[in-house]
């Protein structure tokens, strides 16, 4: 019987053996029912980061982020609900619902990947929503956040973040669908800084659905905030620069001189970026991109005016460096070419900028592109001077993006000798033909963050910083390195006191900016009227504040209100009080101001 | 003088045995404080959960082990009649008054309570298959007639389950047929059962398509399994003359038209039975272990659940409270029939491989402890035992890694269920008690 013993431990032992084979394959060898397994129990939820704050500089928050909630639906998911109930707690209609539901299982949506419901739900709105969500299978919230804007300005200048586009994707394939991203101004330029990192967390489901955490999160990973960015905005100048030019068009930009921190930039008329949020954002971005006033257009850098009398400014320091004048260089007054205005005959240079007077600096021009280089052909002459010219305007930052960190900045343009032969056909033109450009009409075009850069230029006496928005990435960070470069444009030093001290007697007594004088600031300026017909002309001015140590430089442009020393050089004088003193003290300058409306002329 | 021995202190007992009990006892609760655990109630005498409950079956169950050991060995041979009577009467009762779970009656409604005789009546069955097997002398079933009375003894109780129906039960009362080997029966049982086994999976594997016989049309697949049949044997009766002396060969020929008979008629029989008397469920669960396609798409649920999380393990499990699938429930009721993915998925090859080894040492160990017995009673009894705890592990086992169908019956001492395990307590502890008697038992 003993055998009949051993037998029967065998088949106890191939029992066994057999069993522990088996289960050794499906623990061990394959992994194909752990993969299932994980596949129903885990599911990989993405945690979108918080988008990093843009504050002024003084640390005063200009954009925050708010959280909302996406109602999603993963069709697979849905099991027959109760529709109306449904419908009452979402405040969709039937209708709705059904087309959404539609949508969601229509190509190139699949029931097993979720589709919105409802977007962009405030806390408020999805409160109710939230307790009640538990009944119906496949339908879940999905927290994001929405950028808000505390001080309601600076829409231009900050930008706006939106749901990625097919476009964007393909060229950022880091980026998927739903993903936000920076579309303009300081969100695109600092996108990279901004956005932070999108995280993981793996949660469990059970079988009803319900989630919990995996592994106590040991294994998620940690979305990354964006990094806060420091703009180098002042949000009071910024306000107040908006509210001046309310009802008018145009623009104000005000930068640093010795840092090329842009403290100010509004494109009038402005909007509130807070429109731009949430669901009514389409509603209203479709309302303002086909607004007349063309709200959505940053004049600031986008804007390409014809300089006018401002112009003077450049063409003299142009002049003096090449030595084609001094600035005890006198050139009559010949109202014979081309007009001027006020009574002056034989000005020296200095005079020549406080009366903005159009024959001299037509000698001017001339006496820099026909200085006789070329010998037997006028044209030749002018062909290689204007080039000269062109290479010194190029310097200040004209025909140039001066390299800003603000998306979709216009060159504006300097004429080079090949666009004249282009223009008029080679070697058929000559100084004559071209001396419009002196006094800055002509084909000559510059956007106000140029000219303001070129007061900068001159507060600095012969050197710029690229105009930049952000002073600092992170909090206590440092701009981008670029914006730490001087940027040198050949110019002497000594060149630029006779332009300085004829900028501060046009804001002096007599000057055409009479009106934006001081008690205690000394400002130098110039204004400009640019020719704009048949409409009315554009009121211009640029100047810089105090004169020694300078420390803002601005430009402003009013569209279609005349004169500039009537209304653009005010508005530069009470943004400059407003930034150096913190308050407005010249009331009646500002109530003055304020009572104007421009927009329908 | 062995008197005293025996009513002082308790004999010599197997403390190994007792070790195993109380390791398999401590880790069973302890996954079924897993499997159904609830967060909400996480105190371990909660008895609104299945592991409050549990809590109190395993004090039961002490209380009964302590007093089973200080039984004497004699009562149980002396009463085994009276025991088997018993529990043969509360199958026949329960067929009357008993409560219908999944379409059996196999449980007495005692308030929130239930209890299945089933379970217990098998020790009824070890302990006069047992004495009976003694009575007859020598342990030998060579006759007819011993052979029909041991059939009797376990046909009654095992027909009374059928008639629950309860086949997981009745499944498990194969157990004696191993008893009734290693007592003498031929070994042509083991041969023929393992036959039946494979004949029975290839019919119903064949049956499960239907195939295109010339000038009979579209017919059950099995009609091509007998043909194999039948060509096998036509060849090995023409070929085997050349390998088999003629003295064999009258013998050999009879053999192989039998056998092939004999298969072609069981197969026919099994995809019979399949196709047109098992209930629908019962046929799914077969074809869902054989991996045939199934109609219903959910009809594999519980079997493709009880593999992921089994698979879920790796080596090291996720560890006790971890599990992924058996904290998310995703195996329905895992607590009882399903218990041992909770212990795969938990703890892992290496957990599956000592509780796999611990079983298979339990079994081993009791065939050795039975074959130490002077007394037949108490050898035929521990064989009992032994395979009783091998059927609940070969099917229950071999039903969550999907090598056996789905058929609910617990794994002992892991299983949620008072009934099974105060019966498998019992069980084990008159053993131990005959066992710690064996040198006062002359015969």
């Amino acid at each position: 019987m003993d055998g009949r013993r051993y037998t029967l431990i065998l088949i106890v032992l191939i029992v066994a053996s057999i069993y522990v084979i088996r289960i050794f394959s499906l623990q061990v060898v394959s992994s194909y029912w752990s993969d299932r397994g994980t596949a129903l129990t885990e599911k990989e939820v993405v945690v979108y980061p918080s988008r990093g704050v843009i504050y002024d500089r003084n640390l005063k928050v200009l954009v925050t982020s708010q959280t909302v909630y996406d109602l999603m639906v993963l069709p697979k998911d849905v099991v027959p609900f109760d529709t109306a109930k449904f419908c009452d707690i979402t405040n969709l209609t039937l209708k709705e619902l059904k087309a959404i539901l539609k949508k969601a299982v229509t190509y190139p949506n699949v029931k097993y990947k979720p589709s919105p419901v409802i977007k962009q739900m405030k806390p408020e709105e999805y409160a109710p929503i939230a307790g009640e969500l538990y009944q119906f299978k496949g339908f879940y919230a999905q927290a994001r956040t929405l950028r808000v804007y505390p001080e309601k300005a600076g829409a231009l200048l900050l930008g706006d973040v939106g749901e990625v586009t097919k476009a964007l994707m393909e060229k950022y394939p880091e980026y998927k669908k739903g993903d936000y991203i920076g579309l303009s101004g300081i969100e695109k330029a600092y996108e990279n800084e901004l956005r932070g990192q999108r995280g993981i967390k793996y949660v469990f489901r059970d079988n009803l659905g319900v989630e919990r955490q995996v592994a106590n999160g040991t294994l998620d990973i940690k979305a990354i905030e964006g990094t806060h960015v420091v703009s180098s905005i002042d949000a009071e100048l910024q306000k107040y620069g908006e509210k001046l030019l309310q009802n008018k068009r145009g623009c104000v930009v005000a930068i640093e001189p010795n840092t090329g921190e842009i403290l100010a930039m509004v494109s009038s008329p402005t909007f509130d970026p807070n429109l731009l949020l949430g669901r009514a954002r389409g509603k209203n971005f479709l309302a303002l991109s086909r607004d007349k006033q063309k709200p959505l257009f940053n004049r600031v850098t986008q804007a390409q005016y014809r300089p006018g009398s401002i112009f003077k400014i450049a063409q003299s320091l142009t002049a003096l460096q090449l030595g084609a004048i001094t600035k005890e260089t006198r050139i009559v007054c010949n109202r014979g070419i081309i007009g001027c205005h006020g009574s002056h005959s034989n000005d020296d240079l200095e005079m020549a900028i406080v009366h903005s007077c159009n024959p001299y600096f037509r000698g001017v021009l001339q006496r820099v592109v026909e200085a006789g280089r070329v010998k037997g052909s006028r044209n030749k002459d002018a062909h290689v001077g204007l080039g000269i010219w062109r290479e010194q305007m190029m310097k200040f930052g004209f025909g140039t993006n001066l390299n800003t960190d603000i998306p979709g900045v216009k060159k504006g343009m300097v004429p080079s000798p090949e666009y004249y032969d282009r223009a008029y056909g080679k070697e058929s033109w000559n100084f004559s033909t071209i001396y419009s450009i002196s006094i800055g009409e002509g084909e000559m075009l510059v956007t106000p963050i140029q000219m303001c850069n070129l007061a900068c230029i001159v507060a600095n006496k012969g050197f710029y910083y690229s105009p930049h928005t952000v002073r600092s990435v992170g909090i206590g960070g440092k701009a981008r390195p670029e914006f730490l470069e001087k940027h040198d444009v050949g110019v002497n030093a000594e060149y630029f006191d006779v332009v300085i001290s004829a900028m501060e007697k046009v804001v002096g007594p007599g000057g055409t900016a009479n009106g934006a004088k001081l008690q205690d600031i000394v400002i130098c300026g110039k204004t400009g009227t640019v020719q704009n017909e048949p409409r009315k002309d554009h009121s211009v001015f640029v100047c810089f504040a105090p004169k020694e140590n300078p420390k803002i430089a601005l430009a402003v442009y009013v569209e279609n209100c005349g004169f500039g020393g009537t209304w653009a050089a005010p508005i530069a004088s009470l943004m400059i009080e407003q930034y150096l003193n913190g308050e407005v003290k010249n009331l009646d300058r500002e109530k003055h101001i304020l009572e104007q409306n421009f927009l329908n002329q | 003088m062995s008197k005293n021995r025996n009513t002082s202190v308790v004999g010599p007992v197997d403390w190994t045995v007792i070790g195993i009990w109380i390791f398999f006892v401590v880790f069973g609760w302890m996954t079924i404080y897993s499997a159904a655990y609830d967060s909400e109630h996480p105190m371990p005498f909660d008895f609104a959960k299945e592991y409050g409950k549990q809590m109190m079956w395993i004090g039961i169950s002490v209380i009964l082990a302590i007093f089973t050991l200080y039984v004497e060995g004699d009562f149980f041979a002396k009463f085994a009649w009276v025991i088997y009577g018993f529990f043969v009467l509360l199958l026949m009762l329960v067929l009357v008054i008993g409560k219908e779970v999944n379409g059996a009656k196999a449980w007495f409604g005692i308030g929130s309570f239930g209890i299945q005789p089933s379970e217990f009546s098998k020790i009824g069955v070890g302990l006069v298959l047992a004495k009976y097997i003694a009575s007859i002398g020598g342990g030998q079933l060579k006759n007819h007639r011993s052979r029909l009375v041991s059939a009797a003894i376990i046909g009654l109780p095992a027909g009374l389950i059928l008639l629950q129906p309860d086949v997981g039960s009745l499944l498990t009362f194969v157990a004696f047929i191993f008893v009734m080997y290693r007592e003498g029966l031929s070994g042509n049982v083991l041969i023929v059962g393992f036959a039946a086994i494979l004949f029975g999976v290839l019919s119903i594997v064949s049956g499960a398509s239907t195939a295109n016989i010339p000038f009979y049309g579209e017919q059950s697949g099995v009609w091509v399994l007998i043909i194999v049949i039948g060509i096998l044997m036509l060849l090995t009766l023409l070929y085997a003359r050349n390998f088999i002396p003629p003295r064999n060969r009258r013998k050999m020929y009879v053999l192989v038209t039998v056998g092939a008979i004999a298969a072609s008629s069981f197969s026919y029989s099994v995809s019979y039975i399949v196709d047109n008397i098992l209930e629908k469920h019962h046929k799914e669960r077969i074809y869902v272990m054989l991996s045939l396609p199934v109609e219903r798409k959910d009809a594999d649920y519980n079997a493709e659940m009880a593999k992921i999380t089994v698979g879920m393990g790796g080596v090291f499990g996720k560890g006790w409270l971890d599990g992924p699938m058996t904290q998310n429930n995703y195996v329905p009721e895992q607590w009882t029939d399903f218990i041992f993915s909770a212990v795969a998925e938990e703890w892992g090859f290496l957990g599956s491989l000592i509780l796999i080894g611990t079983y298979v040492y339990l079994i081993i160990r009791l065939m050795f402890i039975a074959d130490r017995q002077r007394s037949e009673f108490s050898r035929v009894y521990g064989y009992c035992v032994a395979f009783i705890f091998f059927m609940h592990f070969l099917i229950n086992i071999g039903m969550v890694i999907g090598l056996a169908p789905i058929i609910g019956i617990p794994l002992p001492f892991f299983s949620y269920g008072g009934s099974s395990l105060m019966a498998f307590t019992l069980l084990l502890f008159i053993m131990i008690r005959l066992d710690s008697e064996r040198w006062s038992v002359l015969k």
